[in-house]
């Protein structure tokens, strides 16, 4: 099982999706979002440059990050969405609260 | 392949004779200075007559499914228990049953009652237990859909079988059905509910052979089986899928209301800032821009993510100049008023109140106060719904009823179900009348807030076929009116000769017998080798339950009334000595003036106040069907359950089990 890796600095952190975030990824993603947001950096960019699958759990850990995330000030992006995620995106109409930005430094630029 | 021939054959002859019945009745034989029994009595024939096509239709195409495929490879599965208040050794026994289930999987009990007893009674068997999160505390719980959500987000397994309390699994049950999840576009796998704890009589009419039968088998004729709650596999990845979608949409919904409300607020607000100084006029100013930003924003198409943000952080910014005292102040004026923004207690549907909103933008509020209120506006209906325990919910919480409108949304998404005809699982139907009629109640107000919240016939997404599936099923709850109607007829002819037709001659019986005697061969046909009479004396007798679901759903959906949720006790409720008159007071109340009816007409065709014989023969022959049909109601009453030992309701499932297959 991956590791999900995370880069903190100040308030914002940047999350490196799975490789595929599916039902045995979201738990674990969801948790890492908690902490990051817990530990004072509500500010997160979720990278999915190296997914390339996601099914509804892995939205779903995502919309709780948004949720958790907003309710601590900050907010919850995501930055370098492969084409099958923006399919999934797309067809569950989550691209209609979540814009996909193309890439991490794009997310964060107003920040 | 013969049955279904003739099935349709005879679908055909009873909707043929039937319309022309009706037909006929409409055009030619309505006694119009009657009107007011004749236009009620023609209406509730046709309300009949629509009933015959929707069965029609759902019996045109019986899916015998027969054996499932083998199980997909590597299925993981959760079997999750749903208890409330059962009592722990009912729950225990299930539990049992389901470790002992042979496919691999991980049991669960869903204790929404937090009890320790239980708690320590899944520690002992080794299965999962779980309660709501804190999330839950003061918010919305949406009673069993609720508890299954919030275990939707502490369990992984792809695919979830969900028992009741009392729904005992077969060992084989996901061998059996997890192979139909093989078609990857298969959500739901339903399989026949079954009681054990019921006499061959069925005075309650528990059993539902019709239902779990031919139309579920009908419905799934036209992908349209429906999820019951439970002794059903769903298939994860189509509940949360239904969950970030009902995400968007509550999302979006919620925000575009709560921008067309500050803008009245706002634009009063503007008016009266002049008084308050520059600082205020510049703040309200700003948040004015704002907020046409994001309508204008969220119209273009922008995601509601950014739009709020960018809200939110105008709020902020312009109301950084008020200093705490003056936001003390606002609080305390703002509690004064009604909250604009409500979330209804038993569905959770997010109530934006007009009245509130209204008051709140025609008060004379300082402009402070109004930046302060919109911006409170806002955080009700951000885009982490704050008003709800978890953002995404899966089981839909519209209706008391989760089951029927989680599957609508289901089919509008593309999902398939299946029909699985099969018992895999025996439960425990509820033993006295009134445990009975508060379950019949809840389900018809379920389905009748669903027909009224989310009416199948406009949703996007579903076949003609799916849609007609879903009303029939609400248009049989509307029963109650039909049947009064069809009880006050003949009273009236009988006792003072008003005719609702124009004559009850020949020329009526023989369009109407025909039809009559069509439409029982066809569910004689129909419902062959099941016991259906139960049902239809129900479908009737229990007509003061059914106008009763009606009125309170309406009351629900369009006054937001609460329905008085109940949940159904499946053990015996005590102090059953007494005849449970304040149950059936309607149905005596009925008998008595239809026997006294009966009579009145024998003494007017006697004494010569009334001249046909036919007319009174009809009526009276009619009565006494009334009368056939209430007497269940009665028995049902008098009904005291015989205390069993195990064996013999075990013996009774294997002898039930073959009278279904």
């Amino acid at each position: 099982m991956s590791i999900i890796e995370v880069r903190t600095e100040g308030r914002r952190a940047v999350v490196t999706g799975p490789p595929r975030l599916n039902m045995t990824a979201a738990p674990q993603l969801r948790e890492v979002l908690a902490r990051a947001v817990a530990e004072g950096s509500p500010q997160i960019v979720v990278d999915l440059g190296e997914t390339t699958f996601v099914d509804s759990s892995g939205l779903g850990a995502l919309v709780g990050g948004l949720k958790t995330a907003r309710q601590a000030g900050g907010d919850l992006r995501l930055a370098a969405v492969s084409e099958q995620v923006m399919t999934v995106l797309t067809l569950t109409s989550l691209n209609r609260v979540l814009r996909p930005f193309p890439t991490v430094e794009d997310a964060s630029r107003e920040w | 392949m013969g049955r279904q021939l003739l099935v349709r054959v005879l679908v055909v002859l009873t909707l043929v004779l039937g319309t022309s019945y009706v037909g006929w009745r409409w055009l030619y034989s309505v006694r119009w200075e009657n009107w007011w029994i004749a236009v009620p009595l023609v209406l509730a024939e046709t309300y009949a007559l629509i009933d015959s096509y929707l069965f029609g239709l759902t019996v045109w195409r019986m899916k015998r499914r027969g054996d499932a495929p083998e199980p997909p490879e590597d299925a993981t599965v959760d079997v999750l228990i749903t208890t409330y208040n059962e009592p722990v050794e009912m729950v225990v026994a299930t539990a049992r049953a389901a470790v002992r289930i042979r496919h691999p999987h991980q049991t669960w009990i869903l204790d929404d009652g937090d009890r320790p007893d239980m708690r320590r009674a899944a520690e002992r068997l080794g299965v999962g237990y779980l309660t709501r999160t804190e999330d839950w505390a003061d918010r919305p719980r949406h009673a069993k859909a609720g508890n299954l959500n919030n275990a939707l987000f502490l369990t992984e397994g792809e695919f979830l079988l969900i028992l009741d309390a009392d729904q005992i699994p077969a060992p084989e049950i996901l061998d059996r059905t997890l192979g139909w999840f093989r078609d990857p576009e298969v959500a739901l796998v339903q399989t026949p509910q079954w009681f054990t704890n019921v006499t061959d009589s069925d005075p309650l009419g528990s059993q539902a052979p019709l239902f779990y039968g031919p139309i579920q088998q009908g419905k799934d004729g036209w992908n349209a089986a429906f999820f019951c709650g439970s002794n059903a596999v769903l298939r994860r990845e189509a509940l949360m899928q239904l969950g970030i979608v009902g995400y968007v949409r509550e999302v979006e919904e919620g925000v575009r209301d709560a921008l067309g409300a500050s803008r009245r607020i706002l634009a009063r607000a503007a008016r009266s800032a002049r008084q308050h100084g520059p600082a205020a006029v510049g703040a309200v100013e700003e948040l004015r821009a704002a907020a046409q930003q994001a309508s204008v924003a969220l119209r273009r198409g922008e995601p509601v993510g950014d739009v709020t943000y960018s809200f939110q952080s105008a709020a902020d910014r312009a109301a950084r100049g008020l200093v705490e005292s003056d936001l003390e102040q606002i609080r305390a004026d703002l509690a004064e008023l009604p909250p604009a923004i409500d979330v209804d207690e038993e569905t959770g549907v997010l109530l934006v109140d007009d009245e509130a909103l209204t008051l709140l933008s025609e008060r004379e509020l300082s402009p402070l106060a109004a930046i302060e209120s919109v911006r409170q506006l806002l955080r009700a209906v951000d885009v982490d719904r704050a008003d709800e325990a978890q953002p995404m919910m899966p089981m839909a919480t519209v209706s008391v009823t989760e089951d029927m409108a989680t599957c609508m949304r289901l089919h509008t998404q593309g999902w398939r179900s299946v029909y699985h005809h099969e018992i895999l699982a025996t439960g425990l139907a509820p033993e006295d009348l009134g445990t009975m009629l508060q379950q019949r109640l809840r389900w018809a107000q379920g389905t009748l807030q669903v027909l009224l919240r989310e009416n199948p016939l406009v949703q996007k997404g579903l076949s003609a076929g799916q849609r007609l599936m879903y009303f029939a099923t609400m248009w049989s709850y509307l029963s109650g009116f039909a049947a009064v109607v069809f009880m006050a007829a003949p009273v009236f002819y009988l006792c003072f000769g008003v005719l609702p037709v124009q004559a009850f001659g020949l020329d009526f019986l023989l369009r109407f017998v025909p039809y009559f005697l069509a439409n029982q061969i066809l569910f004689m046909v129909v419902g062959y080798g099941v016991k259906t009479w139960r049902g239809h004396q129900y479908s009737l007798a229990l007509f003061p339950l059914w106008i009763r679901a009606c009125v309170t759903a309406a009351a629900n959906v369009f006054g937001r009334r609460p329905l008085g949720f109940v949940v159904t006790p499946k053990t015996r409720q005590q102090g059953l000595s007494r005849f449970p008159l304040r149950l059936v007071w309607p149905q005596l109340l009925a008998c008595t003036v239809l026997a006294v009816a009966v009579i009145a007409g024998l003494v007017r065709l006697w004494t010569g106040a009334a001249s046909s014989e036919i007319g009174t023969g009809v009526n009276v022959l009619w009565v006494a069907y009334d009368l056939l049909i209430l007497s269940v109601i009665f028995e049902a009453a008098l009904y005291r359950p015989v205390d069993r030992v195990d064996e013999d309701s075990l013996d009774l499932s294997a002898d039930s089990k073959e009278q279904i297959t």
